[in-house]
């Protein structure tokens, strides 16, 4: 059997992306709120603050170095597996790569070495600063690479000439049309997930019996961010929505699976597509409802699948993934009332509770995974929407060559997620700083006897 | 060609050259005390994670912004390198997230784990440097794979490890002292003699691989203008092969002269590949003219750049310095 070139390479490039994604998904919202615990500790001198800022800031290191490592192998993976697409788009694609690499990266980097090891040797006001200029890298890494990533969703301000694509208005390709929407939508993500891991390891702790009063700041701090953010999240999911059905009515279609185009568009729940008989098996479906939502007008008109013919995306994996992101932040919606609701009438931890909480830990991670196969599956069978094709910029590595690749990075990749999540349960078992006064984890001194 | 078609490829030609320079002294030092990792005893391995936790993170940034100027300014190129290049480069990344992680994961993963990262540390940096060498090689002899070219690769290959090496002992005679110190000298000393063989070797072979640097270096008028290059490296090396014997001397505030060294040599390697190359990207197949994007989106990223290197280059010396002195343990600062 001859495996196919393009579909391994899309496969290996969608598994880098996923896995990279799951870390800058947590720094981006961990910095600022590592910058918030240094802020509270010095304006109010509370050591708990300093506690909660140790005890996260090595989770922070850690997810920052496989962010590290994994945006890495994404840099070189642009050139090796989708050539044709900087050959075309460079000179757009070029300066804001650039610019990430040399505004962001480095910067993240670089202070990111005083602000783990460097406490002794600065000022707490040199540390504050270098805390923040962290955080502000990869707050600036996530608007340079979603600046181009909503370009190729939404590409304007350039013309092309001989094939290749050149720079008309650097303003416009900046801010696209889709930008503010993905920028704020994956900004929110983050601090949401972030806010799930912090109250889920938080939880787990404290059912653990190795809690501190730090312990319980950061689960508040969770729970109240959880509570705002999430309700926050399904309203600018929904202004999106609205935004893609005008920029790509196509992606609509497919997540909705709307097979014809129609007025009053009946809404599926759920159900299975099938699109060879492009029809969905046993949809639970409300009637009009689809119409109404996205058009605001109960017998608006809606495009379907069949309007798209060969400029339409897989329905089935963004129909699902649709469905998988919305549940998610539902639930986040419902469990942070929850525990809001308890935190706010100073009720007892439930035991219950807590074990949402900590089932919950890594739950921003399935939904940010489910929300970025909505966007980009959703966007095929284009690179750059409307202009250029994946299959049209494909390397032409052999199948066998790019399935060893790919069996290697599946490997690397699954033994490496499986450590991390070992790790974070390794640091959350041990007891709280205020449980024990020695430095158990403090130092490499200690682990080297 | 009007100036600004002509210079702003060369600038960035250069400007990629210096970001892969400082790479390789920069992650090769880190690189190489990962080579170093299993001939240390566990005390000793903290130490040497410690001397290089603060900087190690942004030293491998440096080969994000040279592959990044090569994807963002050559990218008519891009492609064809990469892809040419696709399973060593895929290797050496696998290398490098493993010995990136396998840093932190040795602290964090728990006491029982921490052997299998450590030898992940070393398996990672052995396959990261090995791999960079083979992309070198292949480079070099613009990615044609004769026999005599795989040689070629294959022997920078088993070369470049070596240069880490002593470039992470250098390191660890600035960030060390006491016994770690006298096994850095004696692990310097034996990584020396072969990397000043590889040196020698490559500095033969390159010629023989390629007419055109064979040209270049070996018309009696460019041979005499370029003799301060191999000139300058041999002086150098003997003189820290020396130096390397003489502890006393370096262990009196001596002890960078031997990093200093080894950046020179690294310099005039430099300066010698970059004169075999240029003008082609591609050795004898495509010019850096041929391969640059337009000149309006060379100018915005140049501008950027003017922007950003210096204060990349001033807060990194701010961060060495801050960091200066001799390395004890690593530690978040909780007291």
């Amino acid at each position: 059997m001859e495996l196919d070139p393009i579909l391994l390479a899309r496969i290996q490039f969608a598994l880098n992306i996923s896995f990279h994604i799951l870390f800058p998904s947590i720094t981006i919202a961990l910095g600022w709120i590592l910058f918030y615990f240094r802020i509270r500790y010095t304006t109010s001198n509370q050591r708990e603050w300093e506690y909660a800022y140790y005890f996260w800031v090595k989770i922070f290191a850690l997810t920052f170095a496989l962010g590290v490592v994994s945006g890495v192998t994404m840099s070189f993976q642009f050139g090796t597996n989708w050539p044709g697409f900087l050959e075309q788009v460079g000179n757009i694609a070029g300066p804001l790569i650039g610019y990430e690499v040399l505004t962001a990266f480095f910067l993240e980097a670089s202070f990111l070495g005083i602000m783990l090891f460097g406490k002794d040797r600065v000022s707490n006001k040199v540390h504050l600063i270098a805390s923040f200029l962290v955080a502000l890298g990869t707050t600036l890494s996530a608007f340079w690479i979603l600046v181009l990533n909503s370009w190729m969703q939404s590409p304007q301000g350039f013309y092309i000439e001989n094939e290749q694509f050149f720079v008309k208005d650097w303003f416009e390709i900046i801010f696209n049309p889709t930008f503010p929407y993905m920028f704020l939508h994956v900004v929110n993500a983050s601090f949401l997930t972030c806010a799930f891991l912090l109250a889920g390891v938080s939880a787990w702790r404290i059912k653990k019996n190795v809690d501190g009063p730090a312990t319980h700041r950061v689960f508040r701090t969770g729970v109240f961010l959880a509570v705002v953010l999430a309700p926050l999240q399904l309203f600018i999911g929904d202004q999106y929505g609205l935004h893609t059905l005008k920029t790509q009515p196509a992606k609509i279609a497919a997540i909705e699976s709307i097979w014809e185009s129609g007025d009053g568009v009946e809404f599926t729940l759920f159900g299975i597509p099938d699109e060879e008989e492009k029809k969905t098996h046993l949809a639970i479906t409300i009637p009009k409802l689809a119409s109404l939502l996205l058009t605001h007008d109960a017998d608006g008109y809606l495009q379907g699948i069949n309007d798209f013919e060969d400029a339409h995306p897989p329905v089935a994996p963004v129909f699902y993934s649709f469905r998988i992101m919305v549940g998610i932040g539902l639930l986040m919606i419902l469990i942070s009332t929850w525990g809001t609701w308890t935190l706010i009438r100073k009720k007892d931890l439930s035991n219950k509770l807590l074990t949402a909480y900590s089932w919950m830990t890594f739950s921003g991670w399935v939904a940010v995974l489910a929300g970025w196969y909505v966007t980009e599956i959703g966007r095929q069978p284009f690179i750059v929407y409307g202009h250029i094709r994946v299959a049209e910029v494909a390397a032409d590595h052999t199948g066998t060559e790019i399935g060893i690749t790919l069996l290697t990075y599946i490997l690397v990749y699954a033994f490496l997620l499986i450590s991390y999540i070992a790790a974070l349960r390794t640091m959350s078992d041990n007891p709280a700083k205020s449980q024990t006064l020695i430095h158990d984890y403090s130092s490499t001194e200690s682990l080297g006897k | 060609m009007t100036g600004l078609e002509y210079w702003l490829p060369v600038i960035f030609f250069f400007l990629m050259g210096i970001a892969l320079f400082l790479y390789i002294i920069l992650d090769g030092y880190d690189l190489g005390i990962g080579l170093l990792f299993p001939l240390a005893s566990a005390e000793e391995k903290n130490v040497m994670t410690a001397s290089i936790g603060p900087f190690w993170d942004a030293n491998e940034t440096w080969i994000v912004l040279g592959v990044g100027i090569l994807v963002m300014v050559f990218h008519n190129v891009q492609g064809s390198v990469l892809a040419s290049l696709y399973l060593p480069v895929t290797f050496m990344l696998v290398g490098l997230i493993i010995r990136g992680v396998a840093f932190d994961f040795r602290l964090k993963a728990g006491l029982k784990k921490q052997n299998l990262w450590n030898q992940l540390f070393f398996l990672g940096s052995l396959i990261a440097s090995t791999c960079q060498g083979w992309m070198l090689g292949s480079y070099i002899t613009g990615m044609t794979n004769t026999p005599i070219n795989i040689l070629f690769s294959f022997l920078i290959a088993i070369s470049l490890p070596f240069v880490y090496i002593v470039l992470g002992a250098s390191w660890l005679l600035i960030k060390t002292e006491g016994e770690l110190f006298d096994k850095s000298l004696r692990w310097a000393r034996h990584a020396i003699i072969p990397m000043g063989i590889a040196f020698l070797a490559i500095s033969i072979a390159t010629p023989l691989v390629s007419e055109n640097i064979a040209e270049k270096w070996f018309t009696l008028q460019n041979f005499i203008g370029l003799l301060p290059i191999p000139l300058a490296s041999a002086l150098v090396f003997i003189g820290i092969t020396w130096l390397l014997s003489k502890p006393e001397i370096l262990k009196a505030g001596w002890e960078w002269m031997i990093l200093f060294g080894m950046v020179i040599i690294c310099i005039m390697a430099a300066i010698g590949l970059a004169y075999s190359l240029f003008p082609y990207i591609i050795l004898d197949k495509v010019t850096l003219w041929e391969a640059a994007g337009s000149t309006d989106s060379l100018l915005i990223i140049l501008v950027g750049t003017c922007i950003a290197l210096p204060s990349i280059i001033a807060y990194t010396i701010f961060i060495y310095y801050i960091f200066r002195g001799k390395a004890t343990h690593l530690t978040y600062g909780e007291n």
